[in-house]
């Protein structure tokens, strides 16, 4: 298995403010990461790095073999390649459910409409609201509009995906559809880094799980390990908090 | 009364020129804006710079002014020749760019900046982004407050009477020096005023119920 994301050193600031002071990382293909830490401990910031949706300060992130942090590299190329679920959905209200999947697919891709509306209509299927395809977000439920999201992201057929607290801003009855349709794709074997709260997912699904503190990968290890025997003293502590 | 409807045939030509150089003008006044308006936000500090000042000096100057300059002023150099109806035009063309530019400016950022990330993080170009998910909704919310500045544009074109230009206002003036009936004059003039400004809202109205998010 290759390395399809590598991070090395990488620093992020915002103004005087170091969130992330020094993370060195490598995934894997098809290899589901979970990212675990108290709010305000960089893990979002992380996982935006790793798409460039922040600016990287210092180091080096390579995706799928290519130097996001050069300024030479294609971002949007890159960013093709990886998709993206935030916590808010931030799907398009102006557009259908459809219209939001085909958008990327045919102008970023140049795909064919009707291409596009099959791929959209098979994964509407996949995370089971075919029936919505002509809705507007804003009738949906959150946890409906969380699956749709992820299908927009899976239409451009990316090669990683990224999940950034995709369950915290959904009622608790909403939860268990989306992370069913996570774990789905986990056992596709989509390489997946998800930044969540939801131990259980992470426990049940990861491969791995990072630990993150004040800018720091604090521990990281499969799941069972760290969840039952962490090592160092802060994991402890915050694993007592959550579980 | 018969006063007023012989009248009506004179006026009805000077509402057709308000009308046309309304036309023109807002169009061209939303292009300006539409074209400033990303220059203000432009990480380019210099386009940025320019776009400011263009902004500032149209809103801190009177519009009237800016018709002298526009058809007086330049009229006065050498080289420029402008007709009464481009230099109105232009004028409230202009005039009308540096307030659209700070509508759109404003509905732009006041976007959930979370569509923006959406579309970037699906491979769309910032261009692309703009194009198909920032401006669209942003113009929906502008919508109100366009029409808000249209039906100012609108009264604005009358104005441009005091160049010479034929438009409804000046057509007004000519009756009365014709008929001496001032009175009544002016109310025909006011009331066709008020219609085409009725007209325009009811079709803003209409343009936001159609094109409600929800």
């Amino acid at each position: 298995m290759r390395n399809i994301i590598e991070v090395e050193h990488l620093k992020k600031s915002f103004g005087d403010n170091e969130v992330l002071k020094d993370i060195s990382v490598s995934i894997q293909e098809k290899e589901v990461v979970c990212v675990i830490g108290a709010s305000g401990s960089g893990k979002s910031t992380f996982l935006r790095c790793l798409n460039k949706l922040e600016d990287i300060t210092d180091g080096q992130v390579v995706i799928n073999g290519e130097d996001i942090t050069r300024q030479d590299t294609n971002i949007n190329k890159v960013r093709q390649e990886v998709g993206m679920v935030f916590q808010h959905f931030n799907l398009f209200p102006h557009k259908t459910v459809l219209e939001n999947i085909i958008l990327a697919p045919m102008k970023a891709r140049k795909i064919s409409k009707a291409k596009a509306v099959e791929t959209a209509r098979e994964l509407l299927t996949k995370v089971g609201l075919a029936e919505k395809a002509d809705a507007f977000p804003g009738s949906l439920s959150g946890g409906q509009k969380q699956r749709v999201a992820i299908a927009r992201a899976l239409a451009m057929n990316p090669k990683i995906m990224l999940f950034d607290e995709p369950t915290s801003a959904l009622d608790p009855e909403m939860v268990g559809d989306v992370l069913e349709v996570m774990k789905q794709l986990a056992d596709e074997g989509m390489t997946m880094v998800v930044v969540t709260h939801e131990m259980g997912f992470a426990r049940e699904v990861s491969d791995r799980v990072l630990y993150i503190d004040e800018g720091y990968i604090i521990e990281e290890n499969e799941p069972n390990e760290l969840f039952n025997n962490p090592q160092e003293e802060r994991t402890k502590l915050f694993l007592s908090k959550v579980l | 009364m018969e006063v007023v409807i012989n009248s009506l045939p004179y006026l009805w030509e000077g509402l057709l020129v308000t009308l046309k150089v309304f036309i023109i003008a807002i169009i061209l006044g939303f292009i300006i804006g539409l074209v400033v308006a990303l220059l203000r936000l432009s990480p380019v500090k210099l386009l940025n710079w320019l776009a400011k000042i263009f902004v500032d000096v149209i809103r801190g100057t009177p519009i009237l002014v800016q018709l002298f300059f526009f058809y007086f002023g330049l009229n006065s150099l050498e080289f420029v020749s402008l007709d009464r109806e481009t230099a109105g035009i232009v004028t409230v063309a202009i005039n009308a760019g540096a307030y659209y530019a700070e509508i759109i400016r404003a509905g732009i950022q006041s976007l959930d900046k979370g569509q923006n990330e959406a579309a970037r993080s699906l491979g769309l170009t910032s261009a692309q982004s703009m194009r198909y998910v920032i401006l669209p909704q942003s113009f929906r919310r502008m919508l109100p407050t366009f029409t808000n500045q249209a039906i100012i544009s609108l009264k604005d074109t009358s104005l441009l009477s005091v160049i010479g230009i034929a438009d409804l206002t000046q057509k007004g003036q000519v009756q009365i020096a014709a008929t001496f009936k001032a009175f009544e004059i002016w109310i025909a003039v006011g009331i066709m005023y008020f219609v085409v400004i009725y007209l325009l809202s009811l079709l803003s109205s209409f343009l936001e119920r159609r094109f409600r998010l929800d």
